[in-house]
């Protein structure tokens, strides 16, 4: 059967979208898939939502600009299946997917990833309490259901979306109870040789240092060297404990506790593909690597967004436009220079204080408690893996046989860089060459019968 | 745990949470109802039956795990709420019956 879709596009979100638009000027055809039920990703969720005037304007400018961007993306007539999730890819990309119950194949001459970042899982004593959730996890409730906490919160962690998150809860009357502010002190002397290099970036350094200001002015308590959190209680989170820079330390009654420390690209689609991946020391994580179109070491598989490595939404789209162009360019419908011109400019616009923000908020590095569930859904510890790492030097695929580890319904995305990283230390080893699970499909679970009802070459519904 | 900055013109219906009526509205996850409502829980693991609630609502970390109108094992974050849906909670490992 044929189609008149050659090219899938996975992920609506600034990068998807982008590339979607540019590939419909050049007149191709794209079929656009999301896993969620309106295009925007996670930073423009429900974005074209009917919203009271209260929480649009507590939202913020930046989060407004998804309106257009989705409006855009909605006029460019581009096929578009929302809910719809992708579990298997092979190569010469035979794509398998779902929605709505249903599993269905197809093959595509290029496929553009465009799945975005998810946070990094902050591996503390306790994450797994009910009343422990990640600071993004609380913002998309405040996107798609105008959903704030209904006591003072804890927010831990470091990073420009804690910042973003406080500003945006107390617009809308929420109430903080402290930050405990993880960054580690003393950051200037790793910012300061990106300075130079970040002048063209400097609005959205600017921006970041407004947020502080307006922040501090607020008067909540804000701890600065924090380390060593602990969320303490027995079917929910009752208390939090954390050491502050002068060394003493603190337990607080809770009743929410909001963690983050940064986003990394989402691998498990790249990583299932066998793509070449490099371990980042800046960011902390695998990022996929590709070339100037964004195109990974699999031909024809593409990548566009923070899952190519974490740039943020402007740089996303400036990605999805470029991405967008190569692919063209691979499939034989030339790509018109000037808009390749203008993608990059806008690329290395968008990228300019990238470094900066890496220097001023770098991955945590403390050691990870023996007691801390590592493994969220096999509800293995730290000390779980670095008994297993005695056993046998091997890397993360012999933990997993050994404990299960990674084995569970989330497929080592919350426990993955924690067992890369305690075998890391353990083996004295880069982080790099302590790799990752191998990840095998599906990438998401199926269903028997959506499988019994998988028709290979079945046009998507 | 959470309370909805309820916008007097927005329209809202019910699901069942175990049997028992919640309050959802047009744009709600299952995950965000769940958040809302006592004891504001998604299940019990299969492993040692503790009590997880939803934690990343963005389809990553699979603690939102629930039954939604008899399919088991749903990402309750990806998941719109709809009228009359049933949301059953698991309670540890999952049981067959026959």
């Amino acid at each position: 059967m044929t189609s008149q879709h050659d090219i899938l596009i996975v992920g609506a979100g600034p990068a998807g979208m982008a590339a979607a638009v540019q590939m419909a000027e050049l007149g191709l055809a794209p079929l656009v898939v999301d896993e969620q039920a309106l295009p925007g990703g996670q930073i423009w969720r429900a974005s074209e939502a009917a919203r009271s005037d209260s929480l649009r304007a507590a939202l913020g400018p930046d989060y407004a600009e998804g309106q257009a961007r989705i409006a855009r993306f909605r006029a460019s007539g581009v096929a578009y299946l929302p809910g719809t999730r992708l579990w298997h890819l092979e190569p010469g990309f035979q794509v398998f997917m779902s929605k709505e119950g249903a599993a269905f194949s197809r093959k595509y001459r290029a496929v553009l990833l465009a799945t975005g970042a998810q946070e990094r899982p902050v591996a503390i004593p306790g994450w797994t309490l009910p009343g422990v959730m990640t600071v993004g996890a609380a913002q998309i409730l405040l996107k798609t259901s105008a959903q704030i906490p209904d006591a003072p919160v804890w927010i831990a962690g470091s990073g420009p979306l804690p910042l973003l998150y406080m500003r945006q809860l107390l617009a809308l009357g929420g109430r903080i109870a402290g930050y405990l502010d993880t960054t580690p002190r003393g950051q200037a002397g790793r910012v300061l040789p990106h300075a130079l290099a970040a002048l063209r970036g400097r609005s959205d350094l600017l921006k970041g240092l407004k947020w502080m200001r307006a922040l501090q002015a607020e008067g909540f308590p804000w701890l600065r060297g924090v380390r060593d959190l602990r969320a303490l209680g027995q079917e929910r989170v009752e208390s939090i404990a954390y050491t502050t820079a002068d060394g003493v330390t603190h337990q607080k009654p809770a009743s929410l506790v909001l963690l983050h420390e940064g986003v990394v690209p989402s691998i498990h689609a790249t990583l299932a593909m066998n793509c070449d991946h490099d371990w980042s020391d800046a960011q902390g994580c695998f990022v996929p690597r590709t070339d100037e179109f964004g195109m990974t070491s699999v031909e024809g598989l593409y990548l566009a967004g923070d899952g190519a490595g974490i740039a943020g939404a402007l740089a996303a789209e400036a990605r999805g436009r470029i991405a967008a162009l190569g692919i063209a360019q691979r499939l034989g419908v030339g790509s018109p220079d000037p808009a390749l011109r203008s993608a990059r400019r806008a690329l290395d616009q968008r990228t300019a204080a990238r470094p900066v923000i890496d220097a001023l908020y770098p991955p945590p590095e403390a050691e990870i408690p023996d007691e801390t569930v590592l493994c969220r859904c096999e509800e293995l510890t730290a000390g779980d893996i670095r008994a297993a790492a005695k056993l046998h030097r091997g890397g993360p695929n012999q933990i997993k046989a050994y404990t299960r580890c990674g084995m569970g319904p989330c497929q080592g995305r919350q426990c993955g860089y924690g067992v890369n990283r305690i075998l890391s230390e353990e083996y004295g080893q880069s982080r790099g060459e302590t790799g990752f699970f191998r990840i095998r499909p599906p990438l998401k679970p199926v269903t028997l019968g959506e499988l019994a009802a998988l028709e290979e070459g079945r046009e998507a519904p | 745990m959470f309370r909805q900055l309820t916008d007097p013109g927005v329209s809202s219906f019910h699901v069942y949470i175990d049997g028992v009526a919640a309050i959802a509205r047009p744009g709600d996850t299952v995950a965000a109802v769940l958040l809302r409502t006592a004891p504001h829980i998604a299940r019990h693991t299969p492993v040692k039956e503790t009590p997880r609630a939803p934690f990343c609502l963005m389809g990553v970390c699979f603690d939102c795990l629930a039954t939604v109108d008899d399919e088991t094992s749903v990402q309750t974050c990806l998941v719109e709420a709809r009228p009359g849906m049933r949301i059953e909670r698991p309670r540890g490992k999952l049981r067959i019956t026959l």
